[in-house]
């Protein structure tokens, strides 16, 4: 089947491999070589969490082991649940309707609870307590939203076909979308978590410890999108920031990651399931950056979050290692799917040492609780965007001659071989 | 050290320095290192990190907490922590209590040493030690003093007394074209090994040359001059010839 993929190269559908304790290294270090031809996949998935997930869901155990995961990341038991993801949830969103009192600055409109002005946030405890208010208050009209789409999808919107193939729905009798299946779960994507805890750090830091900046002067900031270069940098570059295994940062994305769990998990649905988290974007980043002005975290107005559980592009400054330890805090078990992207430049997965080291790292995630990995090989586009831009590309890491270091700190001509000899490597 | 890429001309540096120190020559800020005391005064307050004091202090606790940030890593992968620099051997007692503290821990330990120090400094650490990667770059002590400032004669008399210890110990030979990759200096080399006891791996690897983009970052002049790094065709034929001599090698590593 890896053959088939190597050869096909098809984008869509698109190709994973679920990887057990069980399975030999050789198992993932074949998936390695195709994934070093660089089109992102097969994508690495740890059977044994995503059974571990489904089995808290309450499924039984031989259901579990005959699921897996679908679409992007998410779990289900396949054959016999309706599992939907019902929409995405832009996290860092809410921590800027925090900071204006619940109004969207972007629009004027008053959209979120007035959890009071920033500047009457006294402590970092007070504007959390704030943030997690609007996060409650955003998840109760999702849910309600959501549960009137449920009865009109079971009303309107029958799939007698699906229905005949997903267990329980004839013995049942009651269609797909109205509850038939054995398990029915409503998954919700939380967006941006590496984005959230960067935002939160940096006011942390800045404005509640170090008082290096006050919470006028940083309204401001966000208000003006950063006319001042330098207070971005502060931002962005004394900030502890997700990916670096840096407990400071890490404790903030867990607690993000619990709380908005605890808005979420469990609360029933109306197909007599319940709704779950996942942490995946697809490429709603994209969008959701697009929809906020300046942030704390250094990012300009506009600009995309950070996608999955992946730290913000740039900022995770420690390497791969520091990386998985950083998401690997999060309780992947109790959600059903996180998504990881990693990159790397062709040249580190060039020789069999580099395949081994790709299959130790992805052990080693898994062994931490990951449930996810997929690696994205950098092309020489984005070496070149690295080029223009080193405060945007600070993570890349390539590989000389035996040698790795960071991209944007070579020297200008050895950075222009290595795109040359980068694009000679694509395929 | 200075990383020009990352600067974005805010002035900053130069005009918290302390002791005036810093200037603009051309599109730079360059520090003139015979006025600055390293004080970092500059490195804090350069948001952008174009300006960084190249090493710090560690605590024995606090390195070891880094290096034990990675123990799942070492642990899967039957990996460990390499001493590596500078040369590690310059600080002997720092380098015992950390490889004992890393014995403690039950990682595997590593030493990546150019052979120049004390043989007082060797058997301080070598019975903590679970591989020694050890640098030949020329037999010929000439060139061997033109190219690295010094004689090799303390380097190879170690790397004799190191092979009989029994240690397991790796060589490592960087392929520098036109500096050692003769067939004079290779087949010197491989007598050499030839003559060691316990039969050592033995590792080429190609010269690169980063380092000639990272001198002027610390305002020096990158003496060696341009040398084109080693392609795989001379690393080829570096292996083959070597094999020819007798000695099995191994690239990379």
């Amino acid at each position: 089947m890896l053959d088939v993929i190597q050869e096909m190269r098809l984008l869509q559908p698109s190709t994973s491999i679920q990887v057990s304790v069980q399975n030999p290294d050789s198992f993932i270090k074949r998936a390695a070589k195709i994934i070093r031809t660089g089109f992102g996949q097969p994508s690495i998935f740890n059977t044994d969490v995503i059974v571990k997930e489904l089995m808290r869901q309450g499924k039984s155990l031989e259901d579990a082991r005959a699921g897996g995961s679908s679409g992007c990341v998410e779990v289900g038991a396949f054959g016999k649940e309706n599992y939907s993801l019902i929409g995405y949830f832009n996290l860092p969103k809410l921590l800027e309707l925090t900071l204006h009192d619940g109004l969207d600055p972007r629009t004027g409109k008053q959209l979120g609870l007035q959890t009071g002005r920033a500047e009457e946030l006294k402590d970092f405890e007070a504007l959390y307590a704030a943030f997690v208010k609007q996060l409650n208050y955003f998840i109760d009209i999702k849910l309600r939203g959501s549960q009137v789409i449920e009865r009109l999808y079971a009303a309107h919107m029958p799939c007698p076909f699906l229905s005949l193939l997903t267990e329980d729905c004839i013995s049942s009798g009651k269609d797909y979308h109205d509850g038939g299946a054995r398990y029915n779960t409503s998954y919700i994507q939380g967006v941006g978590l590496g984005s959230i805890t960067d935002m939160l750090s940096a006011i942390k830091t800045h404005v509640y410890e170090e008082q290096n900046l006050s919470m006028p002067q940083l309204m401001a900031a966000l208000a003006n999108n950063f006319t001042d270069e330098r207070l971005r940098l502060m931002l962005a570059n004394r900030t502890p920031r997700f990916g670096n295994d840096d407990q400071r940062a890490d404790e903030i994305a867990v607690r993000v990651f619990e709380s908005y769990w605890k808005a979420v998990d469990g609360r029933p649905n109306t197909r007599g399931g319940a709704y779950r988290i996942n942490m995946l974007p697809t490429t709603c980043h994209i969008y959701f950056g697009s929809v906020m002005l300046a942030s704390p975290d250094g990012r300009r107005s506009g600009m995309p979050l950070s996608e999955g559980i992946s730290p913000v592009q740039g900022a995770d400054r420690k390497g791969p290692t520091a990386v998985l330890k950083s998401v690997a805090k999060i309780e992947h078990w109790r959600t059903g799917g996180t998504l990881l992207n990693q990159k790397f430049t062709p040249q580190v997965l060039a020789d069999d040492t580099g395949l081994d080291s790709l299959v130790n790292l992805v052990r080693t995630y898994f062994s931490l609780g990951g449930h996810h990995i997929q690696f994205n090989v950098v092309d020489a586009e984005t070496l070149k965007e690295a080029q223009a831009d080193p405060q945007a590309h600070r993570d890349l890491i390539v590989r000389v001659a035996g040698y790795s270091d960071y991209f944007c700190d070579l020297g200008e001509s050895l950075q222009n071989e290595i795109i040359a000899r980068t694009a000679h490597e694509d395929f | 050290m200075l990383l020009p890429n990352r600067c974005v001309d805010c002035a900053a540096c130069a005009a918290t320095c302390p002791h005036g120190a810093i200037r603009k020559l051309g599109d730079h800020w360059v520090t003139d290192r015979g006025i600055c005391r390293v004080c970092g005064d500059c490195v804090a307050v350069c948001y952008a990190d174009g300006r960084q004091i190249v090493g710090r202090e560690y605590s024995l606790d606090e390195l070891m907490e880094t290096i034990m940030s990675d123990e799942a890593f070492y642990t899967q992968s039957g990996g460990g922590v390499t001493f590596s620099g500078g040369e590690p051997l310059a600080h002997p007692e720092a380098l015992k209590a950390l490889l004992q503290a890393c014995k403690a821990r039950g990682y595997h330990s590593a030493l990546d040493t150019c052979g120049h120090a004390p043989w007082s400094a060797f058997e301080e650490v070598l019975p903590l030690l679970d591989l020694v990667l050890y640098d030949l770059k020329l037999l010929d002590p000439e060139k061997h003093r033109q190219y690295t400032g010094v004689s090799n004669e303390l380097i190879l008399a170690n790397l004799e007394k190191l092979a009989r210890t029994g240690k397991e110990l790796w060589l490592r030979i960087p392929i520098i074209p036109g500096v050692n990759d003769s067939p004079d200096d290779l087949a010197a080399s491989a007598a050499f090994i030839r003559g060691l006891e316990g039969n050592p791996r033995v590792f080429i690897l190609p010269y690169h040359d980063v380092a000639s983009s990272k001198y002027p970052n610390i305002g020096a002049d990158h003496r060696l001059g341009k040398i084109a790094p080693a392609d795989q065709d001379a690393m080829d034929r570096a292996a083959a010839y070597f094999l020819e001599l007798g000695l099995p090698v191994q690239q990379g590593g």
